[in-house]
């Protein structure tokens, strides 16, 4: 056995590079996630409303992006479009890859939402004289994102998660440091449990809220 | 020459040796999902006992796998249990381990759900037809669950195909690592190489999963 105390001291001087390195990964994780919810947002509305050409270019957008894995889809983006002169800086790539993979996965969910609510609720808003845009506003999106909630919530966590493969286009998120102290010190005892601890800041408080905001949102359903 | 770099893809054994790196994903994959299977059905059953341990152990387990990224997980197997245990795994057992790990969770959440979701009445009317709990499980409970866990079992092992991409990151030579060398040994001859080697993976990708996606979706509807 090699099991060793852990050297504190190393963990001190480090850690400020982990702060750093995390508010990287949140930073791709927000913009990502947010452009992610638009995008989902915009995708499961064409597709509640069956706009005619675009629904049939987002479900092949939906195939696309939820068959394919994020660091394929990263490398393209960061690797190969410059060759038609598209070239982005990492960090933008990674926002664009989160956003890519993650529209579908909303999309999917908020689609699964608008569906589920009844029609009898769209028709009674219309009865009421309600218009289309009126509805969608104060009928229909509300209780679908109540509906939603859960599904949204793991998608958050899963593309936090996703967020990790972005070392793999040198951007300095938490596993870049954490390999790059092992490449310099071979420290792989502290910089692993500093990484799991740093993943448990970020992704812990995420998952408590979640659970509180399911609890909450369980009483929001009409009618049962 | 300055050809379209599309012709890359084609020369030699290129394409033949991208197939090859994509298989080396595949295989660590589907062993992970053929040993997840077992395991998390076991796992399934364990969590469904009343005992408080099975639970808080399951729990513990469940959330933490969940929880970090495959890539930290798979961080630890590979360089920190080396370092902390001297036990030294090659990178493809710490992958298909890790994922196992990882799979065996999903699966047993499922397969949770499922045990969860037969009504009690099932089994009473086994007791009162005479039956074993054994007798019970394998004849009455286990047909119906399977049912239900065939599409998210398919859909888990897409899941899997896409998150083993992650092991070109502890130096499998997968198809991304193939293509890195295939774009560097064409680097002068064919400069665009990267655009189309890339697009080839987002591709092959695809079409390894997209079949398995549209199975457990088909699946889910006729079985509903």
């Amino acid at each position: 056995m090699y099991m060793t105390q852990l050297d504190w001291e190393f963990i001190a001087r480090y850690a400020p590079l982990y702060v750093e390195a995390a508010k990287l990964t949140v930073y791709i994780a927000f913009w990502g996630i947010l452009f992610a919810l638009l995008v989902g947002m915009v995708c499961s509305a064409a597709l509640y409303y069956r706009v005619p050409v675009l629904r049939r270019v987002i479900a092949v957008y939906i195939e696309l992006s939820r068959n394919t894995p994020l660091l394929v889809q990263l490398f393209f983006l960061y690797f190969g479009l410059p060759n038609i002169g598209i070239v982005l800086s990492g960090e933008a790539c990674a926002i664009i890859g989160i956003a890519f993979l993650g529209g579908s996965y909303m999309a999917e969910t908020l689609r699964s939402g608008l569906e589920s609510i009844d029609k009898s609720q769209a028709e009674s808003a219309a009865s009421l004289g309600f218009g289309r845009w009126l509805t969608m506003k104060e009928i229909i999106f509300p209780q679908a994102l109540a509906v939603s909630v859960p599904g949204i919530c793991a998608n958050v966590i899963f593309l936090i998660k996703e967020t990790s493969v972005v070392s793999g286009i040198a951007l300095a998120d938490l596993m870049y440091v954490a390999k790059d102290l092992i490449g310099l010190y071979y420290r792989t005892d502290e910089a692993l449990t500093m990484l799991v601890v740093a993943y448990l800041v970020i992704l812990l408080p995420v998952s408590v809220a979640a659970t509180l905001l399911e609890r909450r949102l369980r009483h929001a359903g009409f009618g049962n | 020459m300055q050809a379209s770099g599309i012709n890359v893809l084609f020369l030699g054994r290129n394409f033949a040796r991208l197939i090859e790196g994509l298989w080396v994903t595949m295989r660590i994959s589907l062993l992970a999902v053929l040993l997840s299977i077992p395991l998390g059905i076991l796992l399934g059953m364990f969590m469904t006992l009343r005992h408080p341990l099975a639970k808080a152990v399951s729990r513990v387990y469940l959330e933490f796998v969940r929880i970090m990224p495959q890539l930290v997980l798979l961080f630890i197997a590979y360089f920190g249990v080396t370092r902390t245990f001297g036990w030294n795994w090659s990178a493809d057992f710490s992958a298909v381990l890790v994922f196992t790990l990882w799979g065996t969770a999903e699966m047993g959440d499922l397969v949770r759900g499922a045990l969860q979701s037969i009504p009690k009445h099932q089994y009473d009317s086994a007791a009162a037809l005479g039956m074993t709990k054994w007798q019970t499980f394998v004849y009455i409970i286990l047909p119906q669950t399977l049912r239900r866990l065939l599409p998210p079992t398919i859909n888990l092992t897409t899941r899997m195909i896409k998150t083993t991409s992650l092991v070109v990151l502890i130096g499998i030579t997968e198809v991304l690592k193939v293509g890195k060398q295939i774009i560097d040994v064409n680097r002068f001859a064919y400069p665009t190489a990267s655009l189309w080697v890339y697009g080839a993976v987002f591709i092959l990708y695809f079409l390894a999963c997209w079949p398995i996606s549209l199975l457990a979706r088909t699946l889910e509807k006729r079985w509903r």
